[in-house]
């Protein structure tokens, strides 16, 4: 689904946070933003997501979400979000409970997210028994469940370690590539942001402002970490960011 | 010279131990039986334990023990299973509702502090002397912390939870039903010890005013005859109540609650 993002700006009181944000989000990408802390990413996609009214300005659906999608904005936390009490599968079953679907067709929805997200041996796991990679291929597993028109992905790989980053990346990609999603993918993390960002993002500090729109042209499936295109482009972005993350750190102090 | 680098971490970390609980018992009982076979603890001081069990024993061959403590289990029973029900309900919506929040918590704040047995006279002209009064003294004394213990609870329900039911497009209804309510109820189960603890002295309280037969007006009668054996064999009714209730709580939070960490 195309979206765009029409001359978004938002207050919390006296504070600006974001500030005249225009952005196109085409069908089957990855559009990935970054940004210094607190320069308003998480709240810009919370925005396309729904959850919250920006001061002025609107996200705008251009074409109509596949019908069979049953939540077209569909979210992936950083601190993953699963209920403690229910185990693997019956979190992902909560998310499709409320559609009216046979329990013959959930059960078959959630086997083959289960599948498809290497999780099938671990249906019955509570989350206190699973490692944070795992758990957020359960919160991966639930977003597949609902067939999102668009995923909102808030920084969903900061929470882990380097080793399962990595892993996780790799899952991501190989979804993508069986069957090209639209994304918006926030991060803090660059060498995420070159992987997995068809275009990138960059957004000023606090009022947040679009700095610079990267696209990349190597195919997602093609890129390997240390690619010099890739670095390349990994430390432009640096470059602009640097400056704005020291600023934004001093800003944190006073 | 070397030597391995001193230890200082470490403790605070409280483990259970099986059976140093029920150690504890049996030496403070041993000790008050030798006392008061020595002689160094007078009859008058503490009635000797071994009486105390002869007398519960008597109690229950007689059969009275069961008419006392059917009666007083169905009050405790009915009042606590009504004030704690009312509580979780009234609870559950200062909990939600800002509306309910604003209007409620203030009456809720009145009512916490009233002495409930003061109002015992009350509650007879109201509900008459019999059972009935019972059950709204221990209703009403139950309802109070279990509305306080409740809407903490609530309150503390992980909002990352809700945020992400609702970016699913979850109804509030099942939000309130698969997250709210198993998320607060670790603090509604403990808030059900408090409670039922204050159930139990309501109870006792309740049957020393108006009651021929429970274990509270067993103990009224014993009193009154300064009699120490058959009022302490009454205590230990109440005690071991409080500890059967306590257990049946753990049984409870195992089963419920083995999803926490």
């Amino acid at each position: 689904m195309d979206l765009r993002i029409d001359a978004l700006t938002h207050r919390y009181g006296e504070t600006e946070v974001l500030n005249d944000i225009n952005l196109d989000i085409p069908d089957g990408q990855i559009v990935c933003i970054v940004g210094p802390s607190g320069c308003g990413k998480s709240t810009l996609l919370r925005f396309i997501g729904g959850l919250e009214r920006p001061t002025s300005g609107q996200v705008l659906q251009l074409s109509e979400p596949n019908p069979d999608s049953l939540n077209p904005f569909t979210f992936v936390f950083q601190d993953f979000a699963l209920l403690p009490w229910r185990s693997a599968a019956n979190n992902v079953r909560l998310v499709l409970e409320d559609h009216g679907l046979e329990k013959k067709e959930i059960d078959k929805i959630v086997s083959d997210v289960l599948a498809r997200t290497k999780l099938s041996d671990f249906a019955d796991a509570l989350p206190k028994n699973l490692s944070g990679g795992m758990k957020q291929r359960v919160a991966i597993a639930r977003a597949l469940a609902v067939r999102p028109a668009v995923w909102l992905m808030d920084e969903p790989l900061s929470a882990l370690d380097a080793q399962t980053r990595e892993l996780l990346m790799d899952d991501l990609i190989g979804l993508w590539t069986r069957q090209p999603f639209t994304a918006v993918y926030v991060t803090h993390n660059l060498s995420e942001a070159v992987r997995l960002g068809h275009k990138i993002v960059v957004l000023s500090r606090r009022p947040g402002q679009i700095r610079k729109v990267i696209d990349i042209e190597i195919p997602i499936e093609q890129r390997q970490a240390g690619d010099p295109e890739l670095t390349r482009i990994e430390k432009q972005l640096w470059h602009l960011m640097k400056n704005e993350a020291v600023a934004a750190d001093q800003e944190l102090l006073k | 010279m070397i030597r391995p680098v001193p230890f200082r971490g470490g403790g605070f970390r409280p483990k259970r131990i099986r059976g140093v609980g029920a150690l504890v018992f049996v030496c403070l009982i041993l000790f008050a039986e030798w006392g008061t076979r020595a002689g160094w603890i007078s009859n008058l001081t503490l009635p000797r334990p071994s009486d105390v069990a002869r007398t519960l024993f008597d109690l229950a061959a007689s059969g009275l023990l069961w008419t006392h403590l059917s009666l007083s289990l169905a009050r405790l029973g009915i009042g606590a299973f009504l004030g704690a029900g009312a509580g979780i309900v009234v609870g559950l919506m200062i909990g939600l509702s800002s509306v309910m929040r604003s209007g409620l918590i203030p009456l809720v704040a009145a009512l916490f502090p009233i002495p409930k047995i003061a109002l015992l006279p009350l509650f007879v002209i109201w509900f008459g002397i019999d059972e009935t009064s019972k059950y709204a003294l221990i209703a009403f004394g139950t309802f109070t912390p279990t509305v306080v213990s409740t809407y903490g609870a609530v309150d503390n329900v992980d909002r990352s939870l809700i945020r992400m039911a609702q970016s699913f497009g979850i109804s509030t209804k099942s939000i309130i039903r698969k997250i709210v309510l198993p998320g607060a109820m670790p603090g509604i189960l403990s808030g059900l010890r408090v409670s039922l603890a204050i159930a139990i002295i309501l109870l006792t309280a309740a049957e020393m005013i108006g009651a021929e037969y429970g274990v509270g007006a067993y103990i009224l009668e014993a009193g009154s005859l300064y009699d120490l054996e058959r009022l302490f064999a009454g205590v230990t009714i109440l005690s071991m109540l409080g500890v059967a209730l306590s257990i049946c709580l753990s049984l409870i939070e195992a089963r419920v609650l083995g999803w926490r960490v």
